[in-house]
């Protein structure tokens, strides 16, 4: 994780605390989540299940399915979800080889 | 089950508009729409944005507010945040919200689910970092967030806008890098008298172009072997232009062709398409109303060609007009009454198209990727797997789903559909109508078992 944002944020918004894989950060309140996540400086968000190739947002708006994530036990689109207080979500666990060796 | 005279299906310009109108025929309308906000792509958050980033996003896109506020009244049932992953037949339409699924009927649906990028498969374009010029669009609209070092590539009038857009910001691309040539806009040019009737259009691109070249952000064209490095993200992207071999070191990387109709829910049901060779993409089968060959399913807008917002709107309307003449709320001549002056705009808002389809023709090579390049991101198929799979035999994408993975991910084919009826067409020596399409089958977004398990609950939530 980066944390000089390749992003600019044109407003300055309320923060929330949010948890990505651990790490605490904050984003503004009701943001679009993987808008937030990049603009915080995050450039993974996944690694494929087929080679373990990183992957990030590419269409943001919920048809391309890169910018999963895991939260709450299932995976979900980072570009449909809105950043609230206290939110936990994590890297999808799903490298090749951690698929190859059976867990999740 | 609740039951709607007309459900429609996506809030951007032509549901919006499809759902005032018929709501002002009085028709009882469900409006489906994924995102929390209505306006779909091109008005995102419109009414959130206006005021903070107006100045930035100018004043066509502050146009969709009008939309937005037409959808406030009794007889529209607006349903935000709501993801349809079935179109049946008895028009029955099932969808998730809230975590749970539910289910509506209607007796016309409007498929008003407008478009999707045309996918750009060049090297490197999975990694982190590389995105769609529209992607870059919803940041700015949706976000207030703009990529500082960017590098926006490939053609069409898109990159102008958000190109001029970033300027304004004070965040300008690093450069342009197009792949359209002189070549293709002197093609373009015996579109130009056709054209002139949509003239606002080449003038705000014209003046685009001018606050480009004023903020000096360098423009290449007629780029041709465009790729992405990086390890783990973009770092640069290269290409050739003149005979020289450039490479611009970037954080991000804008990518776009144009886009296509978005088709899943259209095929779902089974609507025929056909391929549009001025457009190189499939377009439904629809008429003048936007029916279609399946009882009481009607497109609007995008989805059933690509013509732009303003179109799209007018096509909502007539698309509206119909559904009510059917329902009987109208009779047919009052009917084509209100919808004459509907069609003429339309016609209007729609005549720039051909020049700018000819002007800003898609990049060759993405359309006929090289063999290494990852053309389904999904389960990464390469170009070079469909072909292998062409050659032992593999007519259409289905048999080459089969065999290769390639559409069975997540995204179902949305971003790797039309390169791998395009390799398959290639390889065999058909055309695109004859080498086909995935067969779209329901659940056409994913659902969860707990999602379908919550729908038999009482429905008090569900359709809330």
């Amino acid at each position: 994780m980066k944390t000089d944002s390749l992003f600019l944020e044109l407003e300055e918004a309320p923060r929330v605390r949010i948890w990505f894989d651990g790490q605490p950060l904050d984003v503004p309140e009701g943001a679009n989540l993987a808008a937030a996540l990049l603009a915080v400086g995050v450039q993974v968000f996944r690694h494929t299940p087929v080679s373990g190739a990183p992957r990030a947002p590419y269409c943001m708006m919920g048809a391309c399915f890169e910018c999963l994530v895991e939260t709450g036990g299932t995976l979900r689109q980072a570009c449909m979800m809105e950043a609230e207080d206290g939110l936990r979500i994590s890297r999808p666990h799903q490298t090749a080889a951690e698929v190859r060796d059976g867990t999740l | 089950m609740e039951r709607f005279d007309l459900a429609i299906i996506g809030a951007g310009p032509a549901g919006m508009a499809a759902a005032a109108e018929a709501a002002q025929r009085g028709l009882a309308v469900a409006l489906l729409d994924e995102q929390n906000r209505p306006g779909g792509q091109i008005y995102r958050e419109v009414d959130r944005a206006a005021g903070p980033r107006g100045a930035i996003l100018g004043p066509d896109y502050l146009h969709g507010a009008s939309l937005t506020a037409g959808i406030a009244r009794p007889e529209i049932r607006y349903l935000p945040g709501t993801v349809v992953w079935a179109v049946e037949d008895g028009l029955r339409i099932s969808f998730t919200r809230d975590g749970r699924g539910g289910q509506l009927e209607a007796d016309r649906v409007i498929l008003a689910t407008g478009a999707l990028e045309r996918p750009v498969p060049v090297p490197g374009w999975t990694l982190p970092g590389v995105m769609t010029a529209g992607a870059a669009q919803i940041l700015l609209k949706q976000s207030g967030v703009l990529p500082r070092r960017a590098v926006l590539a490939g053609s069409g009038p898109l990159l102008y806008l958000i190109a001029a857009q970033m300027v304004r910001a004070g965040t300008p691309p690093l450069a342009l890098v197009e792949t359209q040539t002189r070549a293709s806009l002197r093609a373009a040019g015996r579109h130009l008298p056709g054209a002139l009737r949509g003239w606002r259009y080449l003038a705000k691109g014209l003046k685009l172009l001018a606050e480009i070249r004023r903020a000096g952000v360098p423009r290449h064209t007629g780029a041709t072997a465009i790729a992405v490095e990086g390890g783990t993200a973009a770092e640069a992207l290269t290409f050739r232009c003149k005979g020289r071999t450039h490479r611009i070191p970037c954080g991000t990387v804008l990518l776009h062709h144009g886009v296509v109709p978005n088709t899943q829910a259209a095929r779902s049901i089974g609507v025929p398409h056909l391929w549009s060779p001025a457009q190189h993409c499939f377009v439904p089968e629809t008429g003048t109303w936007g029916e279609t060959a399946k009882p009481g399913i009607l497109i609007a807008g995008d989805g059933a060609g690509i013509h732009g917002a303003m179109a799209a709107e007018y096509a909502g309307r007539i698309a509206a007009l119909k559904a009510a003449e059917e329902l009987g709320r109208i009779s047919a001549p009052e009917r084509d009454r209100l919808a004459s002056p509907l069609l003429r705009a339309r016609s209007r808002e729609s005549a720039v198209r051909p020049f700018l389809d000819a002007a800003y023709p898609p990049y060759a090579e993405a359309l006929q990727p090289a063999d290494g390049t990852i053309v389904c991101r999904c389960e990464e198929v390469t170009a070079g797997s469909i072909r292998s799979h062409a050659r032992l035999g593999c007519l259409g994408p289905n048999q080459a789903k089969a065999f290769s993975r390639a559409g069975m991910g997540p995204c179902q084919g949305r971003y790797c559909g039309l390169t791998v009826t395009a390799l398959l067409a290639d390889a065999h020596g058909q055309s695109p109508d004859e080498t086909g399409y995935y067969r779209i089958r329901p659940p056409i977004k994913p659902v969860t078992l707990g999602e379908l398990a919550a729908m038999d609950e009482p429905p008090s939530h569900a359709t809330e």
